[in-house]
């Protein structure tokens, strides 16, 4: 891989929660390979950092899934550009990741707080 | 999506648009840099940092799309490098596929025959639950003698069928068209086209439960009869024709296509078919109530989940109890019984075995000519040692040698296959044309997708099987030995050459098995060719025509045989003073020799004066009219007594010739001249033999005797009639004329099916000569297989022992000792294969006796002409490299 330098602010992203990221990414509408790099970079307030080599294949399984599809569109600088769009399948997944996100993310909060409770 | 990903062009299509996007990405991103203030140069740079290695990153992209793709590029590579190889031997590949093409395309089309006759269902709804009904007296040795109107109740009230439909196949005359036109005609109930589950194109057909009885005066006829006869008419329906001088209403046409499900190429002809209740008039009602009355046959429906076992159990029980029931309809003695036989089988009939056979042989030629393609391989893989060697030696895993190696023999095996079926699509028509018409549902042989999944599975599996010997081979491809024998040429190893050894000798005992079962059919062919037939069909030609046989008896203008006789000697009259005719007589349907569909077959019930034996059991014995002239012009021998002559006529008394053969097997023993028999027709007269004639072959080539019965036109009348001429004359010319003359003594009569009786004769070998010219076709190409594989062999043999021949010639070995050498070693291949090949031809040859006439399975002159033939060519086969061998120069040989 080319030599790179993330920054340490940012967060290796946890095995599976890529395509997770991506479908909420696409909640608001179809955008392209590069939008949704900046998608989430903005969206997580520069923390996630999604590479290149991570995206491309998430969206290939994404569409092999059928939760995503794949459409030719136009940039904002007139070039035709390839867009995905959250299809009926994928809408449903990403309902039902979230509420699984709901609950590791609260249970992960429940296991930050109560080791400190202990400590004290 | 996912069940195109394994076309190539989709994939690469996809690889194209994934670059492009990936481009489009980096390019968005400099432009982002660039409006964020970088130079251009510095946002290119950057936006490639951050974007990574593209190449791994399309990579990856790919590895989602899927394992069957990843697995359809490979599969895609090899075989894009297998035609690379090919192209670069294409006289190799132009064998090969040769090859392979002829022995697919074979298979094929034969195949093709067995899909459309045995394989495909009768094209009905259900058809699996269609059967004939055939009776058998058992205990006189008759069988499908015919069932009567009571049988026909009980069976559709037995519970066992949904319906059964008697068949009464004849031929009629069409009238009140331009000119009579003879039609063949099958006589039905009115449940017949429900029971087989076929609507008419145009018109409601019969109401099946119609029960009138008697004729119902209602007919369906064929679409092409209604194109042909009737131009198409849309108006057909209710339309009145006479048959026979009877009406018929039409009701219905059928689809075009639709063939009478038939055993005989004639009543596959049929055209109309009335319907009838078969009871009633025109038959009295004696007839009617009769058990031994019977008409020709049934077909039935079996009720739904009844296995055609259990139908034929219940019926066994149905027919024990109606033969207790009625003692005196069924003797005992006649050991009545009932017989279901899937309609499919019964349409099918006697080829089934010739087809498989054909079948088998071919597919042995298919064999064959895989292990020949095989030591072409083998032979390649010599040669391409180094270049498998090496791959190796640079990495390349033994199985990725291995699939390459089968994906070149299957696309070599793929691409015969193509070229083969593409050789049977462009001849196809001219192929059908060699089938006789005696084999049933010609017109269904068609390359289908069924054929062509056959041809495509076919070459899969010829190219796995000769793939697989220079894969083994791989196996034992020993790299540093290759290597090192560099300019050497190359040579096989001794695992190699065993192979190659074993697959000469499979292909020469497979071609002996083919050349002993083509030469046992040629053989019992010829005998059957030049039997002695006790008749001479030379210059005999044989015109039909057909009385009128109405259903009102009162309209009948030749009613009787007295009524007859005047237009029957008119005729003969007429005939005679033709040009060039030397002399006419008239017979039946059944005295036509070697003509016999089995309804023209006049079978006379006979009962035998004072012979307890036989006591009131009538026998089934098959009989014929004819005027006397017939035995002179057909050149018959009387043995003894006298033959028929002009008065035995009229009021005289009832008399009879008989041949030796029905002589010799109801009076062993004892003089049959002058004993009694009682023909059921004329139930209250006795007919005295008069007369023995010498047996002829008339019933079939194949039996050497059958009991036949000749009686007087002039007593004993005959509604289908052949005019027999002899002379030198032309067929279409006499048939013209002889048309003119019947149609000026009555011009209501239909003329027709004329042809010489050599070509009657020849005609009844047909299916005979088809398979056994198709088997010998074979079996020469077969024999040219195998002896292309021993040149093969013996020629790489001298080739890779080229250096050692150089020596011993230098050694002083005489050029008789290297060509001894050679040749020994192609004479034990030869010897090896050929002790193999008896064995499995002997099992193969009992197995067709039944196909055999006249000659032992186990003929010793076929077996051993087959061998020593065989052997011949083998031994040529071993001549050329042999002499390539004794010229060999040792001084080169030894240099090189």
């Amino acid at each position: 891989m080319a030599p790179k330098t993330p920054p340490t602010s940012r967060i290796e992203l946890l095995q599976g929660t890529l395509d997770f990221i991506i479908l909420q990414a696409l909640r608001w509408g179809p955008c392209h390979g590069y939008g949704i790099v900046q998608l989430i970079r903005a969206q997580s307030r520069n923390v996630l950092q999604v590479e290149t080599g991570s995206l491309y294949p998430a969206l290939q399984r994404l569409v092999r899934q059928r939760a995503i599809a794949p459409e030719w569109g136009v940039s904002g600088n007139n070039r035709r550009v390839r867009m995905y769009r959250l299809t009926t399948k994928g809408r449903a997944r990403l309902t039902a990741e979230r509420s699984r996100w709901q609950q590791l993310s609260e249970a992960m909060a429940a296991l930050m707080v109560a080791p400190e409770a202990e400590e004290s | 999506m996912s069940i195109l990903e394994w076309l190539p062009w989709v994939r690469e299509r996809r690889t194209r648009e994934l670059a492009d996007e990936l481009r489009a990405h980096l390019e968005m991103a400099e432009a982002d840099r660039v409006a964020r203030g970088e130079s251009p140069r510095d946002a290119v740079a950057s936006a490639r940092r951050e974007f990574g290695n593209l190449g791994l990153v399309q990579e990856l992209s790919r590895d989602e799309w899927g394992a069957a793709a990843t697995r359809a590029e490979r599969l895609g590579q090899d075989v894009r490098f297998a035609l690379r190889m090919l192209r670069r031997a294409p006289g190799f590949a132009a064998l090969a596929i040769l090859t392979i093409a002829l022995g697919i395309g074979a298979t094929t089309a034969i195949f093709s025959i067995v899909q459309a006759t045995l394989i495909h269902p009768l094209p009905f709804p259900h058809a699996e639950r269609l059967v004939r009904i055939e009776d058998d007296l058992v205990g006189i040795g008759a069988r499908d003698v015919g069932m009567s109107t009571p049988e026909w109740h009980d069976l559709q009230r037995s519970g066992i069928f949904e319906y059964v439909s008697p068949t009464w196949f004849d031929n009629n005359n069409l009238t009140g068209l331009n000119h009579p036109q003879r039609v063949g005609l099958l006589i039905v109930a009115p449940n017949y086209f429900t029971l087989l589950g076929v609507k008419p194109q145009l018109g409601a057909g019969f109401d099946p439960a119609d029960a009138t009885p008697g004729f119902n005066e209602q007919t369906v006829i064929s679409d092409g009869l209604w194109r042909g006869a009737f131009g198409g008419d849309p108006n057909i329906l209710g339309r009145v024709v006479q048959l026979d001088s009877d009406s018929y209403r039409i009701v219905g046409v059928m689809p075009p296509g639709f063939q009478a499900p038939a055993q005989t190429r004639e009543e596959r002809r049929t055209e109309v078919w009335p319907a009838f209740g078969f009871a009633g008039a025109p038959l009295n009602a004696a007839t009617v109530q009769s058990r031994s009355s019977l008409f020709p046959g049934a077909v039935a429906r079996l009720k739904q989940g009844l296995t055609i076992e259990d139908a034929q159990q219940r019926i066994d029980v149905l027919v024990r109890s109606l033969s207790r029931q009625f003692p005196g309809e069924y003797a005992p003695r006649s050991d009545w019984r009932v017989r279901l036989v899937p309609l499919q089988d019964n349409v099918v009939g006697d080829v089934r075995q010739p087809l498989l056979f054909l079948l088998g042989a071919v597919a042995l030629v298919l064999l064959i000519g895989c292990a020949n393609v095989a030591n072409l391989l083998l032979a390649r893989a010599t040669t391409r040692g180094r270049e498998m060697a090496v791959r190796q030696a640079l990495g390349a895993a033994p199985a990725q040698l291995m699939r390459q190696l089968l994906t070149e023999s299957v696309v070599l095996s793929v691409l015969g296959g193509v070229v083969g079926v593409a050789v049977v699509l462009a001849t196809k028509t001219s192929l059908v044309r060699l089938i006789p018409d005696m084999v049933p549902r010609l017109n269904d042989i068609a390359v289908s997708w069924g054929v062509l999944l056959f041809a495509f599975t076919a070459s899969l599996a010829a190219g796995a099987i000769f793939g697989l010997a220079p894969v083994l081979h791989l196996r034992g491809l020993d790299v540093t030995r290759v290597l090192k024998l560099e300019g050497r040429g190359a040579t096989s190893s001794g695992e190699q050459r065993r192979t190659r050894r074993f697959l000469v000798i499979t292909e020469f005992a497979l071609s002996l098995v083919l050349m002993s079962v083509a030469g046992l059919l040629v053989h019992s062919f010829w005998d059957l060719l030049r039997v002695p037939l006790g008749f001479d069909p030379r210059h005999v030609t044989v015109i039909r025509t057909r009385l009128p046989y109405p259903n009102d008896s009162t309209e009948d203008l030749y009613p009787t045989a007295t009524a007859e006789a005047p237009f029957v000697r008119e005729v003969i009259r007429r005939c005679r003073a033709l040009s060039g005719v030397d002399g006419v007589a008239l017979g039946s349907g059944a005295a036509v020799p070697l003509d016999h569909p089995q309804q023209d077959q006049t079978v006379v019930r006979v009962r035998f004066e004072g012979d307890a034996s036989h006591g009131e059991q009538p026998l089934f014995i098959t009989g014929s009219e004819v005027t006397p002239e017939y035995f002179s012009l057909l050149g018959m021998t009387l043995v003894r007594g006298r033959l028929l002559d002009d008065f035995d006529a009229d009021e005289h008394p009832s008399v009879a010739v008989i041949n030796e053969s029905m002589a010799r097997t109801y009076w062993p023993g004892a003089e049959a001249l002058g004993k009694r028999v009682r023909l059921t027709r004329q139930p209250t007269s006795w007919t005295t033999i008069v007369g023995i004639v010498a047996d002829a072959r008339t019933e079939s080539l194949a039996s050497a005797s059958a009991p036949h019965l000749y009686t007087s036109l002039y007593q004993r009348q005959g509604k289908h009639l052949a005019i027999f001429l002899r002379g030198r004359f032309e067929t279409g010319t006499i048939a013209r004329e002889v048309r003119d003359e019947v149609q000026t003594v009555n011009s209501a009569l239909p003329v027709f099916g004329a042809e010489t009786l050599s070509d009657v004769v020849s005609d009844s070998l047909a299916v005979r000569r088809f398979s056994m010219t198709l088997i010998a076709l074979f079996a020469i190409t077969a024999l040219l297989l195998a002896a292309l594989g021993i040149y093969g062999v013996i020629s790489c043999m001298v080739s890779e022992r080229t250096h050692e021949i150089g020596l011993r010639l230098a050694l002083g070995a005489g050029q008789w000792d290297v060509m001894s050498m050679v040749m020994r070693e192609g004479a034990n291949l030869a010897i090896a294969g050929a002790a193999l090949g008896l064995v499995g031809a002997a099992i193969v040859s009992r197995a067709m006796s039944n196909l055999l006439v006249g000659v032992s399975p186990a003929d010793p002159v076929t077996f051993g002409a087959a061998t020593v033939l065989l052997t011949v060519v083998a031994l040529v086969g071993c001549y050329l490299p042999a002499r390539r061998a004794i010229r060999v120069d040792p001084m080169v040989a030894l240099a090189s």
